[in-house]
């Protein structure tokens, strides 16, 4: 039994998090916040690329690292915690591993490699309304080589240089992998929840673009692709959700009402301790579904589902309680709670928030339960 | 990461696997774990004694005492294979798992020499006597007296939440010696035989109609001054390292689970009078929910053993899984019971679903969130001892036992 991480995995963790406590410091990431111009800290993003972390998981064919999803799940605990200000999410979980699953053996040398350096930035554009799309909501369109319709919102979708889409083409759906800086494609940044990440309204007219795999193929590939980001995802959340409890920890030992340390009162360590038990919670199904992920096991679908699901209620449950631990302060612009608030929403809510994974949850236990 | 044993880990299960088949046959998920009456007890005895005579009784205990020594990952492995088989280990589990672990941590050789190896053969059953009708999660506050009687003690009072104190031979109990000093300081503890006169073993009637648990009354009950554990004025240190057993001997979950109420769903009318249960979308993020949960427990535990394997000892973390279970159980009870509607009043096994195991889990896990630590005494000690927040305000503290307030 070695349900762990490795020394070489959890030394990656170390160097990462010092990594991001040099570069990324809460004082960085509000940097970002504070400036209506900024969405990302781009060198931030060089510095990451030039650690080699974009590449992780990408094999050395395509100038990647060759390394596995659990050193990538690792990076993601570290990303979450820092609410780094960067498009690692869109571009590695989302794009990379798109064009990995999917492309040619062409397009992954023409994107990879560049994706490695930092030089392309990816996003994922699925989303078109309200509501959690369907194969019959999706009216984005694809002819074989133009695409059209709009994408909103497309999470870094201001910044990225590429994006893969969910189209129609013909009767089916298909992925189709399009350049953003060409003149079918018309950008429109969005005020959102969360502005430490970009976000944006992309408008396809007739913009030349690629498919990615095969036709009629678009829905059950951006399934996969899903399934294996929500793991990513699910470490992010539960690093962001452990910096809430370290946040919460730290403060009600110094805080003092009542000529006590607010830790010492019962209602505050019940809540701390109900954020440790959630997050436990989340970080043991997330431990999993990291397993399943770099084992292309079978049971990567209902893993990921549990994992994302878990790790999605323990940073709300942290975020929240993280404010409210911090009293009257935490709801301040000056003190960071909020900034993980924010975070936390965004990444419930992209590719496919609570309601859908518990949904894809239950419909594959009753697969397994049924076989 | 993977969830293979290690090669010294593998040939110590095929050694398990292959004695247990040939001493209990093949592996019996059907039958049932408790053991009541005479014959089952003669059964659990018998199996016992063939357990400890071939070498998997003690396996993380000294040599001298019978042992072998082995890293805790093993008994964790011969375990898992044992309950594969249903082997009935039940009547043992105090005994050996917190109460001879104490007294081989604090007898004398002679105490060692008389008790460690009948137990271990499962000649003698042992109980634990700390809890009190008025010292519960507070159990340092306990009332139970021994007083000083030339080479003896002598001890009153009652104990209560004593399992199998009615088939045990000897128990450990913690009594005030000391009324005077703090409450803490004032403690000691002592092996006591059950058998011994003045010992009243009376059953407790539970709120779920069983009796699975007793209160025991000692009256001028007489122990030896050989028979104490540990110094004088030291028995809460002592307590401390039984306890500590029991985080590793409290184990999993009983009830029924997501399985079971997921298929209970397929065949029940949803209450919006269209489709079933198991269509509707409330009940599915609550099937969703207990999913995460049990599994979250049960790797939790592969976390835990992984911990183990490499031998590291498990900390209070743990104590996590029983909050999630008990209460878990509790909720999958009272929704099994709200699915059937009206009906789900019934009890009669004979119609109730699952033989009536969603009305036993119902009933069991109110018992079950208050044993062995309520919810509440777990997230202090997960809040002060994982997290390191600060204790609660003590008016406890340089106080004599005797000046507390003790509310009657």
């Amino acid at each position: 039994m070695n349900f762990d991480f490795s020394d070489d995995q959890k030394m990656l963790r170390d160097q990462a998090r010092k990594y991001l406590d040099d570069r990324c410091s809460r004082k960085a990431v509000r940097e970002v916040l504070n400036d209506a111009g900024k969405s990302h800290d781009a060198a931030l993003w060089t510095g990451v690329a030039e650690q080699g972390w974009l590449g992780v998981a990408i094999p050395e064919e395509f100038g990647g690292l060759g390394l596995g999803g659990l050193e990538l799940c690792v990076l993601a605990e570290e990303v979450g915690r820092a609410v780094a200000p960067i498009p690692f999410s869109s571009t590695v979980y989302f794009f990379a591993e798109a064009v990995l699953a999917s492309g040619s053996a062409a397009q992954k040398q023409a994107l990879l490699p560049k994706l490695v350096s930092g030089e392309l930035v990816g996003a994922f554009g699925v989303s078109e309304g309200p509501g959690a799309p369907s194969p019959a909501s999706i009216e984005a369109s694809f002819d074989g080589v133009r695409l059209s319709g709009v994408k909103i919102p497309v999470t870094d979708g201001d910044i990225a240089t590429h994006a893969v889409v969910l189209a129609r083409e013909g009767q089916g759906l298909s992925l189709v992998v399009v350049a953003l800086d060409q003149a079918g494609v018309k950008r429109e940044t969005l005020t959102t929840l969360d502005p430490t990440r970009g976000h944006a309204r992309l408008t396809f007219d007739k913009a030349n673009a690629e498919r990615l795999g095969k036709a009629g193929e678009g829905w059950s590939l951006t399934e996969a692709v899903f399934d294996r980001a929500a793991v990513l995802i699910a470490f992010e959340q539960l690093g962001g959700a452990q910096a809430c409890l370290d946040m919460a920890v730290d403060y009600a030992k110094g805080r003092y009402a009542f000529s006590r340390q607010i830790g010492s009162f019962q209602a505050i360590k019940h809540k701390l301790a109900d954020m440790y038990v959630a997050i436990e919670l989340g970080r043991s199904n997330a431990y999993y579904g990291a397993w399943a992920l770099s084992t292309e096991s079978s049971q990567l679908p209902l893993a990921a589902a549990a994992a994302r699901v878990a790790a999605s209620e323990a940073y709300y449950f942290a975020a929240k309680e993280n404010i409210q631990a911090h009293g009257g302060m935490g709801f301040t612009w000056e003190v960071d709670c909020h900034l993980f608030y924010r975070r936390a929403k965004l990444l419930a809510v992209q590719a496919g928030g609570p309601g859908v994974w518990k949904e894809k949850l239950v419909r594959r236990l009753e697969l397994k339960n049924a076989a | 990461m993977d969830f293979n044993d290690t090669p010294e880990e593998a040939a110590f299960r095929a050694e398990a696997r292959s004695w247990l088949e040939k001493t209990l046959g093949a592996p019996n998920a059907k039958a049932s774990l408790r053991v009541e009456g005479p014959e089952a007890m003669k059964a659990a005895k018998a199996y016992q004694k063939k357990k400890a005579e071939a070498g998997f009784a003690g396996l993380t205990w000294r040599k001298d005492v019978g042992g072998r020594e082995l890293p805790p990952i093993f008994s964790v492995i011969f375990g898992q294979e044992e309950q594969k088989f249903q082997a009935p280990t039940g009547p043992f589990a105090i005994g050996l798992g917190m109460c001879i672990p104490t007294v081989i941590a604090f007898h004398s050789p002679e105490g060692v020499n008389r008790y460690v190896a009948p137990a271990l053969r499962g000649e003698e059953i042992w109980c634990q006597l700390f809890s009190e009708p008025s010292a519960g999660s507070d159990v340092a506050g306990l009332k139970t007296r021994a007083v000083k009687d030339g080479e003896d003690w002598v001890i009153n009072g009652q104990k209560v939440w004593t399992s199998g104190a009615h088939y045990s031979d000897y128990g450990i109990l913690l009594a005030r010696t000391n009324p005077e000093k703090e409450k803490h300081k004032g403690l000691t503890m002592f092996v006591v035989n059950m058998k011994a006169p003045g010992v009243d073993v009376r059953p407790i009637h539970q709120m779920s109609g069983g009796s699975n648990f007793n209160e025991v009354y000692f009256n001028d009950v007489r122990i030896s001054d050989s028979e104490r554990l540990g110094e004088v004025g030291n028995g809460w240190n002592v307590a401390l390292v039984t306890l500590m057993n029991e985080r590793l001997a409290v184990g999993g979950s009983s009830g029924p689970e997501y399985a079971e109420i997921l298929e209970l769903a397929r065949n029940t009318p949803s209450p919006s009078g269209k489709g079933t249960l198991l269509q509707d979308q409330a009940f599915r993020e609550k099937l969703a929910s207990w999913y995460v949960s049990a599994e979250g427990y049960t790797l939790g535990k592969y976390r835990t053993m992984t911990a183990l394997s490499k031998g590291q000892t498990p900390g209070p973390e743990s104590s996590i899984g029983k909050i999630l279970n008990a209460n878990r159980m509790q909720d999958i009870g009272n929704a099994a019971i709200e699915a059937e509607d009206h009906f789900g009043i019934i009890s009669d096994p004979a119609l109730a679903p699952m033989q009536g195991a969603f009305h036993n889990a119902y009933m069991w896990a109110p018992g079950l969130r208050i044993a062995g630590g309520t919810d509440e005494i777990l997230r202090n000690i997960i809040a002060e001892r994982v997290l390191g927040l600060p204790q609660d305000v003590r008016v406890d503290k340089g106080v004599a036992y005797k000046d507390l307030p003790s509310g009657r």
